[in-house]
Protein backbone atom coordinates (compact mmCIF):
# COMPACT_ATOMS: atom_id res chain seq x y z
CA UNK A 1 0.00 0.00 0.00
CA UNK A 2 1.18 3.44 -0.82
CA UNK A 3 2.39 5.46 2.08
CA UNK A 4 0.67 8.63 3.16
CA UNK A 5 3.42 10.74 1.77
CA UNK A 6 3.16 9.11 -1.67
CA UNK A 7 -0.56 9.71 -1.79
CA UNK A 8 -0.11 13.34 -0.84
CA UNK A 9 2.35 13.82 -3.68
CA UNK A 10 0.07 12.16 -6.18
CA UNK A 11 -2.86 14.31 -5.20
CA UNK A 12 -0.74 17.41 -5.64
CA UNK A 13 0.45 16.32 -9.09
CA UNK A 14 -3.05 15.45 -10.31
CA UNK A 15 -4.26 18.80 -9.08
CA UNK A 16 -1.61 20.66 -11.01
CA UNK A 17 -2.42 18.66 -14.14
CA UNK A 18 -6.03 19.63 -13.65
CA UNK A 19 -5.02 23.26 -13.53
CA UNK A 20 -3.24 22.92 -16.87
CA UNK A 21 -6.12 21.16 -18.59
CA UNK A 22 -8.53 23.71 -17.21
CA UNK A 23 -6.43 26.55 -18.58
CA UNK A 24 -6.16 24.81 -21.95
CA UNK A 25 -9.90 24.42 -22.03
CA UNK A 26 -10.39 28.13 -21.42
CA UNK A 27 -7.92 29.04 -24.13
CA UNK A 28 -9.55 26.63 -26.56
CA UNK A 29 -12.97 28.06 -25.78
CA UNK A 30 -11.80 31.57 -26.52
CA UNK A 31 -10.08 30.49 -29.71
CA UNK A 32 -13.06 28.43 -30.73
CA UNK A 33 -15.31 31.42 -30.76
CA UNK A 34 -12.97 33.27 -33.05
CA UNK A 35 -12.44 30.28 -35.32
CA UNK A 36 -16.15 29.72 -35.54
CA UNK A 37 -16.72 33.33 -36.47
CA UNK A 38 -14.07 33.11 -39.15
CA UNK A 39 -15.58 29.95 -40.54
CA UNK A 40 -18.96 31.61 -40.74
CA UNK A 41 -17.57 34.73 -42.33
CA UNK A 42 -15.75 32.67 -44.92
CA UNK A 43 -18.84 30.81 -45.98
CA UNK A 44 -20.43 33.38 -48.34
CA UNK A 45 -17.35 33.45 -50.54
CA UNK A 46 -17.18 29.72 -51.13
CA UNK A 47 -20.93 29.50 -51.54
CA UNK A 48 -21.00 32.24 -54.13
CA UNK A 49 -18.06 30.70 -55.91
CA UNK A 50 -19.85 27.38 -56.00
CA UNK A 51 -22.99 28.97 -57.35
CA UNK A 52 -21.18 30.70 -60.14
CA UNK A 53 -19.38 27.53 -61.15
CA UNK A 54 -22.62 25.61 -61.04
CA UNK A 55 -24.26 28.15 -63.29
CA UNK A 56 -21.32 28.09 -65.63
CA UNK A 57 -20.96 24.36 -65.88
CA UNK A 58 -24.64 23.82 -66.46
CA UNK A 59 -24.45 26.36 -69.24
CA UNK A 60 -21.50 24.78 -70.94
CA UNK A 61 -22.52 23.51 -74.31
CA UNK A 62 -19.54 21.47 -75.33
CA UNK A 63 -18.91 18.86 -72.63
CA UNK A 64 -16.04 17.30 -74.54
CA UNK A 65 -13.89 20.36 -74.45
CA UNK A 66 -14.66 21.33 -70.88
CA UNK A 67 -11.60 22.21 -68.83
CA UNK A 68 -9.82 19.17 -67.43
CA UNK A 69 -10.20 20.43 -63.88
CA UNK A 70 -13.93 20.02 -64.27
CA UNK A 71 -14.22 16.91 -66.36
CA UNK A 72 -11.11 15.05 -65.24
CA UNK A 73 -8.36 13.55 -67.32
CA UNK A 74 -10.51 10.65 -68.39
CA UNK A 75 -8.48 8.26 -66.29
CA UNK A 76 -8.50 7.35 -62.66
CA UNK A 77 -5.10 5.85 -62.14
CA UNK A 78 -3.35 8.16 -59.75
CA UNK A 79 -5.13 9.51 -56.72
CA UNK A 80 -3.84 12.48 -54.82
CA UNK A 81 -5.04 12.87 -51.26
CA UNK A 82 -4.66 16.03 -49.26
CA UNK A 83 -4.89 15.28 -45.57
CA UNK A 84 -5.52 18.38 -43.49
CA UNK A 85 -4.68 18.02 -39.81
CA UNK A 86 -3.60 20.25 -36.98
CA UNK A 87 -0.10 21.19 -35.93
CA UNK A 88 -0.74 20.59 -32.28
CA UNK A 89 -1.82 17.64 -30.26
CA UNK A 90 -3.96 17.30 -27.14
CA UNK A 91 -7.17 17.72 -29.02
CA UNK A 92 -8.88 14.40 -28.46
CA UNK A 93 -9.74 12.32 -31.47
CA UNK A 94 -9.49 15.22 -33.89
CA UNK A 95 -6.47 14.09 -35.88
CA UNK A 96 -7.10 10.39 -35.40
CA UNK A 97 -10.56 10.68 -36.89
CA UNK A 98 -9.28 12.32 -40.05
CA UNK A 99 -6.48 9.80 -40.38
CA UNK A 100 -8.89 6.92 -39.85
CA UNK A 101 -11.15 8.20 -42.58
CA UNK A 102 -8.20 8.74 -44.90
CA UNK A 103 -6.76 5.29 -44.23
CA UNK A 104 -9.99 3.61 -45.23
CA UNK A 105 -9.83 5.50 -48.51
CA UNK A 106 -6.14 4.67 -48.99
CA UNK A 107 -6.88 0.97 -48.54
CA UNK A 108 -9.64 1.13 -51.10
CA UNK A 109 -7.32 2.80 -53.59
CA UNK A 110 -4.52 0.33 -53.17
CA UNK A 111 -6.90 -2.62 -53.33
CA UNK A 112 -8.06 -1.35 -56.69
CA UNK A 113 -4.47 -1.32 -57.85
CA UNK A 114 -4.28 2.43 -58.27
CA UNK A 115 -1.38 4.65 -57.36
CA UNK A 116 -1.60 6.75 -54.26
CA UNK A 117 0.01 10.09 -53.56
CA UNK A 118 -0.38 11.93 -50.30
CA UNK A 119 0.15 15.52 -49.31
CA UNK A 120 -0.10 16.21 -45.61
CA UNK A 121 -0.99 19.66 -44.33
CA UNK A 122 -0.24 20.02 -40.64
CA UNK A 123 2.49 18.12 -38.84
CA UNK A 124 0.27 15.76 -36.84
CA UNK A 125 -1.04 14.11 -39.96
CA UNK A 126 2.46 13.45 -41.17
CA UNK A 127 3.46 11.98 -37.82
CA UNK A 128 0.61 9.52 -37.92
CA UNK A 129 0.91 8.55 -41.55
CA UNK A 130 4.65 8.27 -41.95
CA UNK A 131 4.87 4.83 -40.39
CA UNK A 132 2.72 3.08 -42.98
CA UNK A 133 2.58 5.42 -45.97
CA UNK A 134 6.03 6.99 -45.87
CA UNK A 135 6.77 6.26 -49.51
CA UNK A 136 3.49 7.65 -50.72
CA UNK A 137 3.83 11.03 -49.09
CA UNK A 138 5.01 13.40 -51.80
CA UNK A 139 4.85 16.61 -49.85
CA UNK A 140 4.38 17.78 -46.32
CA UNK A 141 3.22 21.27 -45.59
CA UNK A 142 2.87 22.95 -42.25
CA UNK A 143 1.65 26.42 -41.42
CA UNK A 144 3.01 26.45 -37.91
CA UNK A 145 4.32 29.96 -38.37
CA UNK A 146 1.11 31.64 -39.39
CA UNK A 147 -0.88 32.60 -36.35
CA UNK A 148 -4.22 32.70 -38.08
CA UNK A 149 -5.67 30.86 -41.00
CA UNK A 150 -5.21 33.08 -44.01
CA UNK A 151 -6.08 32.80 -47.62
CA UNK A 152 -2.49 33.07 -48.82
CA UNK A 153 -1.64 29.78 -47.17
CA UNK A 154 -4.58 28.09 -48.81
CA UNK A 155 -3.56 29.58 -52.12
CA UNK A 156 -0.10 28.08 -51.76
CA UNK A 157 -1.57 24.62 -51.37
CA UNK A 158 -3.98 25.28 -54.23
CA UNK A 159 -1.18 26.36 -56.55
CA UNK A 160 0.83 23.29 -55.67
CA UNK A 161 -2.09 21.06 -56.54
CA UNK A 162 -2.68 22.77 -59.84
CA UNK A 163 0.97 22.68 -60.80
CA UNK A 164 1.01 18.96 -60.19
CA UNK A 165 -2.21 18.51 -62.10
CA UNK A 166 -0.84 20.33 -65.09
CA UNK A 167 2.21 18.09 -65.00
CA UNK A 168 -0.25 15.20 -65.14
CA UNK A 169 0.99 13.83 -61.84
CA UNK A 170 -2.45 12.68 -60.79
CA UNK A 171 -5.98 12.21 -62.05
CA UNK A 172 -8.20 12.52 -59.02
CA UNK A 173 -7.74 14.75 -56.02
CA UNK A 174 -9.51 14.35 -52.70
CA UNK A 175 -9.19 16.38 -49.53
CA UNK A 176 -9.74 15.13 -46.00
CA UNK A 177 -10.74 17.42 -43.16
CA UNK A 178 -13.08 17.72 -40.22
CA UNK A 179 -16.32 19.53 -40.70
CA UNK A 180 -17.38 21.51 -37.68
CA UNK A 181 -20.87 20.62 -36.59
CA UNK A 182 -20.79 21.68 -32.97
CA UNK A 183 -18.40 21.64 -30.06
CA UNK A 184 -18.71 17.93 -29.40
CA UNK A 185 -19.32 16.70 -32.92
CA UNK A 186 -16.88 17.03 -35.76
CA UNK A 187 -17.47 14.97 -38.82
CA UNK A 188 -14.50 13.79 -40.84
CA UNK A 189 -15.07 14.55 -44.49
CA UNK A 190 -13.68 13.38 -47.77
CA UNK A 191 -14.32 15.72 -50.63
CA UNK A 192 -13.27 15.25 -54.20
CA UNK A 193 -12.09 18.49 -55.76
CA UNK A 194 -10.62 17.29 -59.04
CA UNK A 195 -12.53 16.50 -61.15
CA UNK A 196 -15.09 18.71 -59.56
CA UNK A 197 -18.25 16.95 -58.60
CA UNK A 198 -20.97 19.39 -59.45
CA UNK A 199 -23.99 18.75 -57.38
CA UNK A 200 -26.72 18.06 -59.88
CA UNK A 201 -29.49 20.19 -58.55
CA UNK A 202 -32.75 18.93 -59.84
CA UNK A 203 -34.83 21.35 -61.77
CA UNK A 204 -31.83 23.60 -62.05
CA UNK A 205 -33.28 25.32 -65.03
CA UNK A 206 -30.62 27.47 -66.54
CA UNK A 207 -33.08 29.67 -68.28
CA UNK A 208 -31.44 32.71 -66.74
CA UNK A 209 -28.94 33.03 -69.49
CA UNK A 210 -25.80 34.81 -68.58
CA UNK A 211 -23.80 37.04 -70.71
CA UNK A 212 -20.15 36.12 -70.48
CA UNK A 213 -17.22 38.37 -70.92
CA UNK A 214 -14.83 36.85 -72.03
CA UNK A 215 -16.46 33.55 -73.08
CA UNK A 216 -17.49 30.71 -70.80
CA UNK A 217 -14.49 28.51 -71.33
CA UNK A 218 -12.06 31.20 -70.45
CA UNK A 219 -13.96 32.20 -67.36
CA UNK A 220 -14.28 28.63 -66.27
CA UNK A 221 -10.65 27.79 -66.78
CA UNK A 222 -9.73 30.83 -64.73
CA UNK A 223 -12.27 30.19 -62.07
CA UNK A 224 -11.60 26.53 -61.40
CA UNK A 225 -8.09 26.98 -60.02
CA UNK A 226 -9.43 29.68 -57.74
CA UNK A 227 -12.14 27.37 -56.62
CA UNK A 228 -9.55 24.81 -55.53
CA UNK A 229 -7.87 27.34 -53.28
CA UNK A 230 -11.25 28.38 -51.98
CA UNK A 231 -12.21 24.82 -51.16
CA UNK A 232 -8.92 24.30 -49.36
CA UNK A 233 -9.39 27.52 -47.48
CA UNK A 234 -12.87 26.47 -46.46
CA UNK A 235 -11.51 23.12 -45.29
CA UNK A 236 -8.82 24.90 -43.29
CA UNK A 237 -11.36 27.15 -41.60
CA UNK A 238 -13.63 24.26 -40.75
CA UNK A 239 -10.65 22.34 -39.52
CA UNK A 240 -9.45 25.08 -37.20
CA UNK A 241 -12.89 25.47 -35.67
CA UNK A 242 -13.12 21.71 -35.27
CA UNK A 243 -9.67 21.54 -33.73
CA UNK A 244 -10.52 24.07 -31.04
CA UNK A 245 -13.88 22.46 -30.40
CA UNK A 246 -12.34 19.05 -30.12
CA UNK A 247 -9.62 20.33 -27.83
CA UNK A 248 -12.12 22.10 -25.67
CA UNK A 249 -14.23 19.02 -25.09
CA UNK A 250 -11.14 16.83 -24.64
CA UNK A 251 -9.74 19.20 -22.05
CA UNK A 252 -13.12 19.49 -20.38
CA UNK A 253 -13.33 15.75 -19.83
CA UNK A 254 -9.68 15.66 -18.80
CA UNK A 255 -10.42 18.25 -16.14
CA UNK A 256 -13.39 16.26 -14.97
CA UNK A 257 -11.42 13.05 -14.87
CA UNK A 258 -8.69 14.73 -12.88
CA UNK A 259 -11.32 15.94 -10.43
CA UNK A 260 -12.64 12.43 -9.99
CA UNK A 261 -9.13 11.15 -9.48
CA UNK A 262 -8.43 13.73 -6.81
CA UNK A 263 -11.63 12.73 -5.01
CA UNK A 264 -10.71 9.07 -5.10
CA UNK A 265 -7.17 9.70 -3.95
CA UNK A 266 -8.36 11.95 -1.15
CA UNK A 267 -10.66 9.24 0.16
CA UNK A 268 -7.84 6.73 0.00
CA UNK A 269 -5.56 9.19 1.76
CA UNK A 270 -8.05 9.82 4.56
CA UNK A 271 -8.75 6.12 5.00
CA UNK A 272 -5.14 5.20 5.33
CA UNK A 273 -4.54 8.13 7.68
CA UNK A 274 -7.38 6.91 9.89
CA UNK A 275 -6.14 3.34 9.66
CA UNK A 276 -2.75 4.50 10.83
CA UNK A 277 -4.25 6.37 13.79
CA UNK A 278 -6.44 3.41 14.75
CA UNK A 279 -3.45 1.14 14.55
CA UNK A 280 -1.45 3.42 16.82
CA UNK A 281 -4.34 3.64 19.31
CA UNK A 282 -4.67 -0.13 19.44
CA UNK A 283 -0.97 -0.42 20.06
CA UNK A 284 -1.11 2.10 22.90
CA UNK A 285 -4.19 0.54 24.52
CA UNK A 286 -2.89 -3.00 24.32
CA UNK A 287 0.43 -1.75 25.65
CA UNK A 288 -1.33 -0.12 28.63
CA UNK A 289 -3.43 -3.24 29.27
CA UNK A 290 -0.45 -5.51 29.47
CA UNK A 291 1.04 -3.47 32.29
CA UNK B 1 -39.76 52.71 -59.24
CA UNK B 2 -36.49 53.15 -57.58
CA UNK B 3 -33.36 52.73 -59.54
CA UNK B 4 -31.45 51.00 -56.81
CA UNK B 5 -29.97 47.54 -56.59
CA UNK B 6 -27.95 45.47 -54.19
CA UNK B 7 -24.21 44.96 -54.11
CA UNK B 8 -22.23 42.50 -52.08
CA UNK B 9 -18.48 42.28 -52.06
CA UNK B 10 -16.98 39.22 -50.43
CA UNK B 11 -13.41 38.16 -49.92
CA UNK B 12 -12.34 34.76 -48.62
CA UNK B 13 -12.14 35.93 -45.02
CA UNK B 14 -15.42 37.76 -44.73
CA UNK B 15 -18.21 39.64 -46.36
CA UNK B 16 -16.46 42.87 -47.14
CA UNK B 17 -19.30 45.16 -48.05
CA UNK B 18 -23.01 44.91 -48.50
CA UNK B 19 -25.20 47.75 -49.68
CA UNK B 20 -28.77 47.95 -50.80
CA UNK B 21 -29.07 51.46 -52.15
CA UNK B 22 -26.65 51.44 -55.03
CA UNK B 23 -27.55 53.30 -58.19
CA UNK B 24 -24.51 52.61 -60.33
CA UNK B 25 -21.37 50.55 -60.15
CA UNK B 26 -18.37 50.78 -62.44
CA UNK B 27 -16.17 47.71 -62.39
CA UNK B 28 -12.83 47.20 -64.13
CA UNK B 29 -13.86 44.16 -66.16
CA UNK B 30 -11.29 42.16 -68.02
CA UNK B 31 -12.15 43.63 -71.37
CA UNK B 32 -12.64 47.17 -70.23
CA UNK B 33 -14.51 49.16 -67.68
CA UNK B 34 -18.13 48.28 -67.34
CA UNK B 35 -20.88 50.35 -65.82
CA UNK B 36 -23.77 48.47 -64.28
CA UNK B 37 -27.18 49.98 -63.69
CA UNK B 38 -30.37 48.45 -62.45
CA UNK B 39 -31.90 45.69 -64.62
CA UNK B 40 -28.66 44.98 -66.38
CA UNK B 41 -28.64 41.63 -68.15
CA UNK B 42 -27.24 38.70 -66.13
CA UNK B 43 -23.52 38.72 -66.61
CA UNK B 44 -20.40 37.03 -65.33
CA UNK B 45 -17.03 38.59 -65.90
CA UNK B 46 -13.51 38.85 -64.55
CA UNK B 47 -11.88 41.79 -63.01
CA UNK B 48 -8.49 43.15 -63.83
CA UNK B 49 -6.57 45.39 -61.44
CA UNK B 50 -8.48 48.63 -61.16
CA UNK B 51 -10.97 50.64 -59.22
CA UNK B 52 -14.53 49.74 -58.40
CA UNK B 53 -16.68 52.84 -58.19
CA UNK B 54 -19.89 52.55 -56.28
CA UNK B 55 -22.46 55.30 -56.51
CA UNK B 56 -25.17 55.29 -53.91
CA UNK B 57 -27.35 57.77 -52.07
CA UNK B 58 -24.69 58.19 -49.46
CA UNK B 59 -22.17 59.25 -52.05
CA UNK B 60 -19.40 57.75 -54.07
CA UNK B 61 -17.06 55.05 -52.83
CA UNK B 62 -13.90 53.79 -54.47
CA UNK B 63 -12.23 50.45 -53.95
CA UNK B 64 -9.03 49.14 -55.38
CA UNK B 65 -9.11 45.50 -56.51
CA UNK B 66 -6.48 43.26 -58.02
CA UNK B 67 -8.54 40.41 -59.29
CA UNK B 68 -11.91 38.81 -58.88
CA UNK B 69 -15.12 37.74 -60.44
CA UNK B 70 -18.24 39.76 -60.81
CA UNK B 71 -21.67 38.32 -61.20
CA UNK B 72 -24.88 40.25 -61.80
CA UNK B 73 -28.20 38.52 -61.58
CA UNK B 74 -31.70 39.59 -60.59
CA UNK B 75 -30.42 42.98 -59.53
CA UNK B 76 -27.87 41.45 -57.22
CA UNK B 77 -24.28 42.29 -57.90
CA UNK B 78 -21.75 39.97 -56.30
CA UNK B 79 -18.07 40.65 -56.42
CA UNK B 80 -15.70 37.90 -55.34
CA UNK B 81 -12.17 39.07 -54.83
CA UNK B 82 -9.17 38.06 -52.82
CA UNK B 83 -7.62 41.50 -52.58
CA UNK B 84 -9.61 44.65 -52.06
CA UNK B 85 -8.90 47.97 -50.32
CA UNK B 86 -10.92 51.03 -49.69
CA UNK B 87 -9.00 53.83 -51.32
CA UNK B 88 -9.69 56.12 -48.39
CA UNK B 89 -7.96 53.73 -45.99
CA UNK B 90 -4.98 52.80 -48.08
CA UNK B 91 -1.85 54.84 -47.38
CA UNK B 92 0.76 56.10 -49.77
CA UNK B 93 3.53 53.86 -48.44
CA UNK B 94 1.53 50.76 -49.14
CA UNK B 95 0.77 51.91 -52.64
CA UNK B 96 4.37 52.64 -53.50
CA UNK B 97 5.39 49.33 -52.00
CA UNK B 98 2.90 47.51 -54.18
CA UNK B 99 4.01 49.56 -57.15
CA UNK B 100 7.66 48.60 -56.81
CA UNK B 101 6.67 44.99 -56.40
CA UNK B 102 4.58 45.11 -59.53
CA UNK B 103 7.32 46.83 -61.47
CA UNK B 104 9.80 44.15 -60.51
CA UNK B 105 7.29 41.54 -61.52
CA UNK B 106 6.82 43.22 -64.87
CA UNK B 107 10.54 43.18 -65.62
CA UNK B 108 10.62 39.44 -65.17
CA UNK B 109 10.78 38.01 -68.67
CA UNK B 110 9.33 34.65 -67.85
CA UNK B 111 5.79 35.76 -67.29
CA UNK B 112 3.16 35.14 -69.92
CA UNK B 113 1.71 37.89 -72.04
CA UNK B 114 -1.55 37.75 -70.20
CA UNK B 115 0.13 38.15 -66.84
CA UNK B 116 2.24 40.93 -68.23
CA UNK B 117 -0.87 42.71 -69.35
CA UNK B 118 -2.38 42.38 -65.90
CA UNK B 119 0.73 43.59 -64.15
CA UNK B 120 0.99 46.57 -66.46
CA UNK B 121 -2.60 47.40 -65.71
CA UNK B 122 -1.82 47.21 -62.04
CA UNK B 123 1.10 49.56 -62.42
CA UNK B 124 -1.04 52.07 -64.31
CA UNK B 125 -3.74 52.04 -61.68
CA UNK B 126 -1.30 52.31 -58.82
CA UNK B 127 0.42 55.24 -60.48
CA UNK B 128 -2.81 57.15 -60.71
CA UNK B 129 -3.43 56.53 -57.04
CA UNK B 130 0.00 57.56 -56.00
Amino acid sequence: MATLDDLKKRIASVKSTQKITKAMKMVAAAKLRRAQENAEKGRPYSEKMNNIILNLSSGISDKENAPKLLSGTGEEKVHLCIVLTSDRGLCGGFNTNIIKKAKVYFKKISNEGKTLKIITVGSKGYDQLKRVYKDDIVERISFKDSKTINYLDAEKVGKLIIENFEKKEFDVCTIFYNKFKNVITQIPQEQQIIPLKTLEVEGNSSDDNYEFEPDEDEILSNLLPKNISTQIFKAMLENSASEQGSRMSAMDSATRNAGEMVDKLTIEYNRSRQAAITKELIEIISGAESL
Amino acid sequence: MSEEFKIEIVNPEKSFLSKEDVTEVVVPAFEGEMGILKDHISIISFLKPGIIKIFSKSGEENYYVEDGIVEFKNNNLSVLTSSIFNIKDIDKDKISEMLTQAEEHSKNNEITDQNKYLVDQKIDVLKTLN
